[in-house]
């Protein structure tokens, strides 16, 4: 089933992060490995001295480049990283991070959504990286994003889903896709979101940091197709106590003598 | 010579200066693909990079798209 988002649509509910991996090939086979179609980049002053293109990489995967405006800690500087990588990419879709504090990494609420609403209104497609509150995300929905992603804990924190009661409540409103973003540690941490009707799950440290990144790649990708799977196909319900799966009529008597 | 700030650092330019001459002066090679210009805070096109002329003092940031988020 595809994962549509604004004007897009994508077969892989998995969207990778770029940032952490120690070189360009080790990120090149964790993309591969990992299914994704969407890649986040970050916007940066130029280095002559880099070697390689994350473009180029990017490009020869197939990914869809989503720019991010990581490093922002104000509206302004957020709407003006947005519109250079624009300019540079030729793209108008944006994942949207407003920095509250450098510690926690969390999000700043006001004007995460003051930038959202002007970009929006300058005809961006914004995905913005939002805390876990219900409120908030539903305010970044009226002000027209064409997602909302909540994070599961901080940034870099591996900490998985925090709030699970929060998350549920947002995904339970919301009417534009949601999209787990920041705190997955494993592999059960994505299949968690997923279950819990997530849209799709953006993550980068999880990947970028493990031992073996292309294998965390590759566990990610079924994580989160085993997660939307068994979400489209209706867990049980939990109970207290057990209930036997073979009948309980026709078990054979088998105590001799009989009492 | 002009006096401008390039991605941080102070730099002379010859008197008839623009964001282009600033963009040769990063490092970017010639066509400048995925490459990125803000004066002072407001984004100049690419379209505009050879016509707009740098004044004394201004600050030129020169961006590209690297590993992140």
């Amino acid at each position: 089933m595809a994962f549509e988002i604004g004007d897009r649509s994508f077969d892989s509910r998995l969207i990778l992060g770029t940032g952490g991996f120690r070189n360009l090939e080790l990120m090149a086979r964790a993309v591969e490995a990992s299914g994704a179609e969407m890649a986040t980049v970050a916007m940066r002053r130029v280095d002559p001295s880099a070697r390689g293109s994350i473009l180029e990489v990017l490009d020869d995967a197939g990914c869809f480049v989503l720019p991010n405006t990581a490093g922002c800690f104000t509206a302004r500087d957020a709407v003006t990283t947005a519109r250079l990588a624009r300019e540079a990419l030729g793209t108008d879709w944006v994942k949207l991070e407003v920095i509250g504090d450098d510690r926690t990494l969390l999000p700043e609420p006001g004007d995460l959504l003051e930038a959202a609403e002007t970009l929006v209104a300058d005809g961006f497609t914004v995905l913005p990286y939002t805390s876990d509150d219900p409120i908030l995300a539903r305010r970044l929905e009226d002000a027209g994003c064409a997602a909302v992603m909540p994070l599961g804990s901080p940034i870099g924190s591996g900490m998985g889903i925090n709030n699970p009661y929060n998350l549920r409540l947002i995904v339970e409103q919301a009417r534009v896709p949601v999209i787990l973003d920041a705190g997955v540690g494993t592999a059960s941490d994505a299949t968690l979101a997923m279950e819990m009707g997530c849209s799709g799950v953006l993550l980068a440290s999880a990947v970028s940091r493990a031992e073996d990144p292309a294998a965390m790649a590759r566990a990610m990708r079924l994580a989160v197709e085993a997660g939307f799977e068994a979400r489209r196909a209706g867990r049980i319900p939990r109970r207290l106590h057990g209930e036997a799966s073979s009948p309980a009529e026709g078990v054979a008597e088998l105590t001799w003598p009989p009492s | 010579m002009t006096m401008v700030s390039i991605n941080g650092e102070r730099r002379d330019l010859p008197g008839e200066a623009t964001v282009e001459t600033a963009v040769r002066e990063a490092g970017v090679e010639r066509e400048g693909r995925g490459v990125a210009v803000a004066v002072d805070g407001e984004v100049v096109p690419r379209g505009q990079w050879s016509g707009t002329a740098l004044r004394e003092g201004q600050q030129v940031e020169v961006l590209h798209a690297v590993q992140g988020g």
